[in-house]
């Protein structure tokens, strides 16, 4: 439809083209879950900025340990699923802003999506080893 | 859909310049892009030198006087001259903005002159506002109410009521804003743009109106509203000083309120 609209090889009235396929009536938690995750970060990410600057210089152990350590190990869980689940979101927007064609919109969300599940297990088991086995 | 690059049929060259009347003192350049479709050539700019002295003050007066004295192939649309049809909405030196509001004197250096951006060009600065009409009758801007009127008079609104539409019911329908973002550029096929939100958000905060909901249903969707990304290029160049950044923000704020 889009395609058509854009390459003006459609004879369909401009009212039709516009209601398409009707309202999706959806859009709204994706929306309001970007705000939320960006207002969780911003005290998360401080924290972790804050943190990484004090471990500047500490050993390798003193480093495991600081992960280790309960309230840490479940804030940087927090902070790893909040960033991917923004991160993902955000880069949907993109590939809706930007992709032209329905396969390579479909295909960009999925890939984004994918690719930050994947790194959020990865993140999240590197900090569960340490925390689980001390 | 984004497009970066104009089709080969589409870029502009460099057209024809017409000369200030010698012993002209006050003269401006007026650079002005010119398309015919029937010509079969590509867009161009053509340059026109006029004489301030015998103009008038506005980038209107000076379009008139070009059609009148100079060029009557010049094709543009305007009618009231007083910022209140907007019809003679047009890109100049770089903003969206209405001829027949925007001084002169405000542009330095040449003025340029070129259609509403990322719209079809029917001819010069005509461009087919048809999709924007049709996104319009989309949101159905008129009362819609199952209760009918009183007999003995007109339904009632509250002063603060009423006060909520300040700042809506001066829309003129220029679309300045929505050929503005870059939004609605790239997705205009399918998202709103903001002047068509606006006029949304004007019936779903009128008091009188029982559709709200239904309204609502109507925008609850990603590309419809959600495309917004609060750029705030469409309250930058309102020629009217209006903010549909805010009014789409409210209709989002209203989305997530009946949800919770």
């Amino acid at each position: 439809m889009a395609t058509e609209t854009a390459r003006n090889t459609t004879l369909r009235s401009p009212l039709g083209r516009v209601r398409g396929f009707g309202s999706a009536k959806g859009g709204t938690h994706h929306w309001w879950m970007q705000r939320v995750t960006s207002a969780a970060l911003l005290p998360l990410t401080i924290w972790f900025a804050l943190s990484a600057a004090s471990l500047a210089g500490a050993s390798y152990e003193e480093t495991r340990a600081w992960i280790a350590h309960p309230f840490n190990a479940v804030l940087l869980l927090a902070s790893i699923g909040l960033s991917f689940h923004h991160t993902a979101a955000g880069m949907q927007v993109i590939v809706e802003d930007y992709a032209n064609e329905e396969w390579a919109k479909v295909a960009g969300i999925y890939a984004a999506r994918a690719i930050c599940w994947l790194l959020a297990i990865a993140s999240a088991l590197a900090v569960l080893r340490i925390a689980v086995q001390g | 859909m984004a497009t970066f690059t104009l089709p080969k049929n589409s870029t502009i060259q460099p057209g024809k310049t017409h000369k200030a009347e010698p012993g002209a003192k006050n003269v401006k350049s007026f650079r002005i892009y010119r398309f015919d479709p029937d010509s079969g050539e590509n867009p161009r700019t053509d340059t026109y030198e006029i004489d301030l002295d015998t103009c008038g003050p506005m980038v209107l007066d000076a379009l008139i006087k070009i059609k009148n004295e100079v060029d009557s192939t010049l094709t543009f649309r305007r009618s009231c001259r007083e910022g209140i049809c907007g019809s003679c909405s047009m890109n100049i030196d770089g903003l969206n903005t209405l001829a027949c509001l925007k001084p002169i004197e405000d542009v330095t250096g040449d003025v340029k002159i070129s259609p509403l951006p990322h719209m079809p060009v029917v001819k010069d600065l005509v461009p087919d506002l048809s999709q924007l009409y049709a996104q319009l009758r989309s949101i159905e801007p008129w009362l819609k109410s199952d209760t009918p009127p009183p007999p003995d008079g007109e339904r009632r609104q509250s002063k603060e009521e009423r006060a909520k539409l300040d700042g809506l019911w001066e829309c003129i329908l220029c679309f300045c804003c929505s050929t503005a973002c870059p939004s609605y550029w790239w997705n205009g096929d399918r998202y709103l743009g903001p002047a068509v939100l606006l006029q949304a958000y004007r019936w779903i905060a009128d008091s009188r109106d029982e559709a709200t909901g239904e309204r609502l249903d109507n925008l609850q969707d990603p590309f419809r509203l959600y495309r917004c990304h609060t750029i705030m290029n469409c309250a930058r160049t309102c020629p009217k000083g209006l903010n549909p950044a805010a009014a789409i923000g409210k209709i989002k704020q209203m989305m997530v309120e009946r949800e919770t």
